[in-house]
């Protein structure tokens, strides 16, 4: 509407008055100017806040239900919605939180380790941008955005606690987790004035679309929680198979268009950063894929559907902190590295330690973010992204080996602050609400003992 | 009053219920089942680990007839539903002490 009336009537005066071009800089000149300028930021600040916002959608809907559908495919069919409102639950409680104080310890100013209260209940966050963050789309536009991430990091941990934890145990320890892990997390890699944030002066650590943020905190957390509350009944020797691979595929496949969604829309904008980052997520899944089906199918002698939606999963996480720093075919690297290496940790490495990480939380988030971290400080190249500035070098292949280093020290801090958060949420709710269904409810599954449903009811 | 119980083939569903109307049995109790006999399972993959899956599909089809009819029953379940190798099935026969019909209360050999 704005731009329009406007291109006409530039338009209109450039026909009406050719004389215009030959005149002395006239108030009137310098006001068509200053109009054109306004009307192509308009214009450029929309283009940036419809991919935005389409971005922020594609991410929730990684979480409902595409995560949601994976891991409830992978437990038993007793289990099925107790697994799905674990995710469905982070998007009603996350939301909340994130308005009232999240947003604000995550991207308020505050201290190198967490925000402010400055952004408590939203206030100062209107639909102008800030610029600190994205300067082309309204801040409440990048706090949706980035509420997105914040739903989806703690439904990645339920698939470490899958079929046994209590409904209630888990929203209080998971709520508690999204304050005073991930915010915090988010703040040091994203925030203004973070210890890691890439444009800072303490530890730079790229991070793009939050492989460390999520994945590695996720991950980690996800480990810690499984050795904490133990094994299933029957683990290892009964066998669990999934219920419903269909449902699982179906969800895997959400989850892959979404993250095009988490990681092209982590460059803030509509531009080519955007296509760099949708390429390389889509280029790591699929050589992930390979990788994992490749692994599989010379270790057990036949490719499974399981294993090829779990390899493409793993490559997109280890893409995840890469995505806007890379070139495509270093992209396909990572992401076949990552396919290989996941599926060792899941087949080999899991099975050596004998923990119950039910849906392998640990095994391809945590794993796969800390190795995408590291790939990172090894293909980030200022060809993609200048991210430390227009001609300095940013990754190994730009010959700034330092990166992987700062990487190193970014997964390290995660984990430390993710096993320790998370220990210490872990006993205190076990010691108030109370953590492990009884063994009666877990025989019984989640369904009936904790929302007196049943997923299926085919006779009916 | 006989019982006759087949479990079978899922595969053999089709080929056995015909060769039962051929043989003049219309009555029948059609059951989905899992179990094995002799016959193993096969095997599945779950994140790399094997494991045997031994409670395999199969049919179990229940009718009760006359006891003149016991063997044209089991002839016709026989030939249609063998195979020659393991996991054929098998045939159970017993006894019923009466059968009613719900319809209309008509009891005994008449009400099959």
């Amino acid at each position: 509407m704005f731009s329009t009336r406007f291109r006409a009537s530039t338009v209109g005066l450039f026909l009406l008055f050719p004389s215009l071009a030959l005149a002395q800089s006239t108030p009137a000149t310098q006001a068509d100017i200053k109009a054109l300028q306004d009307s192509v930021h308009a214009a450029q600040m929309n283009a940036d806040n419809s991919w935005m916002l389409v971005s922020s959608a594609l991410v929730l809907l990684m979480t409902g239900p595409g995560l949601a559908l994976f891991y409830g495919g992978l437990v038993r069919k007793k289990n099925i919605l107790g697994t799905m409102m674990q995710s469905f639950a982070m998007m009603g409680l996350v939301t909340i939180l994130w308005a009232v104080v999240g947003y604000s310890l995550a991207f308020a100013h505050g201290t190198s380790f967490v925000g402010g209260f400055e952004h408590v209940f939203l206030r100062g966050v209107g639909l102008a941008p800030n610029t600190d963050y994205a300067a082309t789309i309204p801040e409440q536009t990048y706090m949706v955005y980035q509420l997105m991430f914040a739903i989806i990091t703690p439904a990645l941990i339920t698939g470490a606690f899958a079929e046994r934890m209590k409904f209630s145990g888990m929203a209080v320890f998971l709520s508690l987790w999204s304050l005073i892990v991930y915010s915090p997390m988010a703040h040091m890699v994203w925030g203004v004035g973070g210890l890691l944030n890439a444009t800072g002066n303490h530890i730079p650590s790229l991070d793009f679309a939050g492989g460390t943020v999520v994945h590695v905190t996720s991950g980690v957390s996800a480990l810690v929680t499984a050795l904490y509350l133990g094994k299933r009944l029957g683990y290892p020797h009964t066998a669990m198979p999934p219920h419903s691979m269909v449902l699982s595929f179906i969800g895997a496949c959400l989850l892959w268009v979404g993250w095009f969604g988490f990681n092209a829309g982590s460059a803030l904008g509509s531009g080519p950063l955007a296509t760099s980052a949708f390429i390389n997520t889509h280029f790591a899944a699929a050589s992930a894929a390979l990788g994992w089906t490749i692994f599989e199918w010379f270790h057990s002698g036949k490719p499974t559907a399981l294993g090829a939606i779990s390899g493409a999963v793993a490559g997109l996480v280890a893409i995840t902190p890469a995505s806007g720093f890379v070139q495509p075919f270093p992209a396909l690297l990572i992401g076949l590295i990552a396919g290989l290496f996941c599926s060792l940790m899941v087949f080999k490495v899991k099975a050596w330690f004998r923990y119950d990480d039910s849906l392998d939380a640990f095994g391809v988030h945590g794993a796969g973010g800390t190795l995408g971290a590291l790939l990172t400080g090894l293909f980030a190249t200022k060809l993609i992204n200048p991210a430390f500035g227009a001609n300095v070098a940013t990754g190994a292949i730009d010959g700034h080996w330092g990166q992987v280093g700062n990487q190193a020290a970014g997964v390290a801090i995660a984990w430390v602050l993710s096993a320790v958060g998370t220990l210490v949420l872990l006993f205190l709710v076990d010691k108030t609400v109370g953590l492990r269904v009884s063994a009666e409810d877990e025989t019984v599954g989640l369904d009936l003992s904790q929302h007196g449903e049943e997923g299926y009811d085919l006779n009916s | 009053m006989l019982k006759i119980e087949a479990i079978i083939q899922p595969s053999k569903l089709d080929a056995v219920k015909d060769a039962l109307l051929e043989a003049g049995i219309e009555g029948m109790t059609i059951l989905e089942a899992r179990g094995h006999g002799r016959q193993k399972g096969h095997t599945e993959f779950y994140r790399g680990r094997e494991y045997t899956v031994d409670l395999l599909p199969k049919v179990k089809i229940e009718m009760v007839v006359l006891d003149e009819m016991k063997d044209k029953a089991i002839a016709a379940i026989g030939s249609a539903a063998r195979t020659g190798r393991i996991g054929d099935g098998k045939i159970f026969v017993s006894r019923v002490d009466d059968a009613i019909r719900i319809r209309n209360d008509e009891r005994g050999e008449t009400a099959l």
